[in-house]
């Protein structure tokens, strides 16, 4: 997985409220069996609308999506993420996350940053009126251009692992192997109707 | 100590390391393998040089992307024909048992797992969709996980997961004539919202709850998602038990009477502590419709679409708004001067048994009206037997509705089944997000008797006025 340590850039502004993964990608492009290339599915309806926010040129290049409440709700489809990093996004900022899509963004090299309205208000302006922003994983803190920090929260282990670009299976694989193993062991003897096919 | 919760009983049997900051380390029993999710699970694999570390504990089978007609022939989308038999390819290769297309017990993944006895009290089921909560129906602490993580179930058999809080949703009483359990699942919607149960493992309970049968309990647990909350359970019982035995996959003889051993333990114990509770009175619901594009967005049948000037905040002022352009709906209209284009009677929320039952009772001879297009899609291949055994495809096929092969279909718009831009559809499906059956398609969800009614009367109606 790719390391995520410090993005800078611009940051588009999406403030709706429950923006579902099949606006974010629409299902007919889930008959594609790749994940490169999704980008260019992001939003795609909703981008048939000139003023969709994405459309605006200036924030083509943004690494950064500040988004409304429980962005990213609805099915477990990782295409949606696939999608959005492809696109360029690194950081997603929102009040609130549909659950399964926040698990797929770690593990795609995506931070999502879950804010408070307050700061979010803040965050958010400072985009809409064109503003670098300086996310800082390591520091767990977005910097306006006027020095002004914003600190947000993360659970300590998939900062890190974003931190090293660490890949969650090999971790497992890695280190889990004996106790999966005693675990089946123990479930054969508990539950043996699990372990017939 | 307080006593556990069912949720907790679960979890607890299924931890084999606490992760840090919260989350463990969980062992998988099931996972349940589409095509549409798991290309890139396999693929991974293949690029890290990972096996599958126990085949028997996977199923595959295509439900989402596959046609609903001519099935003896190949399927004609090249994207979607690619799809599936990289599945079936995925599958052969790895040693994982498939159901393939043209067997008799394909259907929507949701559907078949509890028909073949493979969903169980007691064991954790995952698969690639959000929908997979409706297993818990039966117990199972069961949750939809993202393509990269079925990747880890395949090559780990576990899954790194949060411990969630935990909600318990307790209604009593009868529910109304006219009213199903998907009303009551919408109007638990309605009111705790998309976003509310966002973190929570919900369990139903409540003698509503107890007396709703295994296919009613599915519909109710399918939806769980729709709250925000990953899982919803239900406690097993004698109706789970009965389900059960005797399925292809269900433990036998002794084993059988060691496993209801073990699942009668598993119930919430009498003391045990919800972080959040609700309770709902049933005989207070009346039969639900949804008016704008979350399903949050939903009335009883007798009312009329809301006026986004008397919205509580801006925010949703501004959400209705936009609800109602995309719907193309006026404030103040009456629900059921709604016209509809088509009608969809199907999908793991609505596509069992009872449910083509529920609808077909409301033909009674009469017609589709003019201008509707209706169709029926069973959830699975033994749905449809069982219809047809019934004559119930008699019934839809007399009053014009067409009959299909079972999958997805128009529920997620993958294959042909979809809206035209600006259809509007009287559906029985679970979201009726923008674009969810088709882009520029129109969504109205509701109970399959509701959508059979809609249907004969090309409008949304209000089905216990039609039974009178
Ligand atoms: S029927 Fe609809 S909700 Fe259910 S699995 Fe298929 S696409 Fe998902």
């Amino acid at each position: 997985m790719q390391k995520l340590v410090r993005i800078e850039s611009v940051a588009a502004v999406l403030p709706e409220a429950n923006v579902d993964t099949d606006a974010i990608f629409p299902a007919r492009f889930l008959l594609l069996t790749t994940r490169d290339g999704l980008g260019r599915h992001l939003f795609q309806d909703r981008r048939q609308n000139a003023d969709f926010p994405l459309n605006d040129p200036a924030v083509r290049d943004a690494k950064i999506l500040v988004a409304g409440e429980n962005f990213g709700c609805g099915s477990s489809r990782e295409n949606a993420v696939w999608a959005l990093a492809d696109y360029g996004i690194r950081v997603v900022v929102a009040p609130s996350f549909g659950e399964i899509f926040h698990t797929n963004c770690f593990r795609n090299s995506v931070l999502p940053i879950t804010l408070d309205a307050e700061n979010l208000a803040t965050i958010q302006s400072a985009a809409a009126s064109g503003a670098t922003l300086a996310v800082d994983l390591a520091a767990q803190s977005i910097t306006l251009p006027d020095g002004a920090k914003v600190a947000f929260d993360i659970e300590p282990n998939r900062r890190e692992a974003l931190l090293n670009g660490w890949d969650e299976t090999a971790l497992i694989l890695h280190r889990d192997a004996a106790d999966i193993a005693a675990f089946e062991a123990r479930q054969r003897e508990t539950l043996p109707w699990l372990y017939e096919s | 100590m307080p006593g556990r919760t069912l949720y907790e009983k679960l979890w607890d049997a299924h931890v084999i390391r606490e992760a840090g900051d919260g989350r463990s380390l969980i062992y998988v029993d099931r996972h349940l393998v589409q095509e549409v999710s798991s290309p890139q699970a396999f693929e991974e694999l293949r690029r890290e040089h990972r096996t599958v570390r126990r085949p028997d504990a996977h199923l595959a089978v295509a439900d989402h992307a596959v046609p609903t007609r001519r099935r003896d022939q190949p399927i004609e989308d090249p994207q979607a024909r690619a799809q599936v038999a990289m599945l079936i390819d995925n599958a052969a290769a790895y040693g994982i048992r498939m159901i393939p297309l043209r067997d008799d017990r394909q259907g929507i993944v949701h559907v078949i797992g509890p028909e073949l006895g493979l969903t169980q009290p007691g064991i954790t089921l995952v698969c690639g969709d959000s929908h997979t909560s409706t297993h818990g129906a039966f117990g199972a602490l069961a949750f939809g996980i993202g393509a990269s993580e079925c990747h880890t179930v395949l090559a780990t058999q576990c899954v790194i997961q949060g411990h969630s809080r935990t909600m318990q949703i307790r209604v009593d009483g009868a529910l109304p004539r006219g009213c199903t359990v998907k009303d009551l699942t919408l109007a638990i919607i309605g009111r705790v919202g998309a976003a509310g149960g966002t973190g929570y493992a919900v369990e139903y309970a409540g003698s509503t709850i107890s007396a709703l049968s295994m296919e009613a309990r599915m519909t109710l647990c399918n939806m769980s998602i729709e709250l925000g909350a990953r899982v919803g359970i239900v406690a097993p019982d004698d109706t789970t038990y009965a389900y059960l035995h005797g399925r292809p996959m269900a433990p036998r003889g002794a084993m059988w009477d060691r496993a209801v051993a073990y699942w009668r333990t598993l119930p919430s114990d009498a003391d045990a502590v919800f972080d959040r509770t609700m309770t709902l009175d049933a005989t207070t619901i009346v039969p639900q419709v949804t008016w704008g594009t979350s399903p949050q967005d939903v009335l009883p049948v007798d009312g009329t679409v809301p006026d986004p000037s008397h919205a509580a905040d801006d925010a949703t002022r501004r959400r209705w708004q936009k609800a109602l352009d995309y719907m193309g709906l006026m404030p103040g209209t009456r629900l059921q001067d709604i016209e509809i284009d088509r009608v969809f009677i199907g999908s793991c929320t609505n596509g069992r048994i009872e449910d083509l039952r529920a609808a077909a009772a409301m033909l009674r001879g009469r017609s589709v009206a003019p201008g509707v297009a209706a169709m029926v899609v069973p959830g699975s291949g033994s749905v449809k037997r069982q219809a047809e055994s019934e004559g119930l495809h008699t019934l839809f096929l007399n009053a014009g509705f067409e009959w299909r092969e079972a999958g997805c279909s128009m529920c997620v718009a993958m294959n042909d089944d979809r809206l035209a831009p600006g259809q509007r559809c009287a559906s029985t499906s679970n979201r009726n997000f923008e674009g969810r059956q088709g882009a520029g398609g129109r969504t109205h969800l509701m109970s399959p008797a509701m959508a059979a009614a809609a249907a004969l009367a090309g409008r949304i109606v209000d089905v216990r006025q039609d039974s009178e």
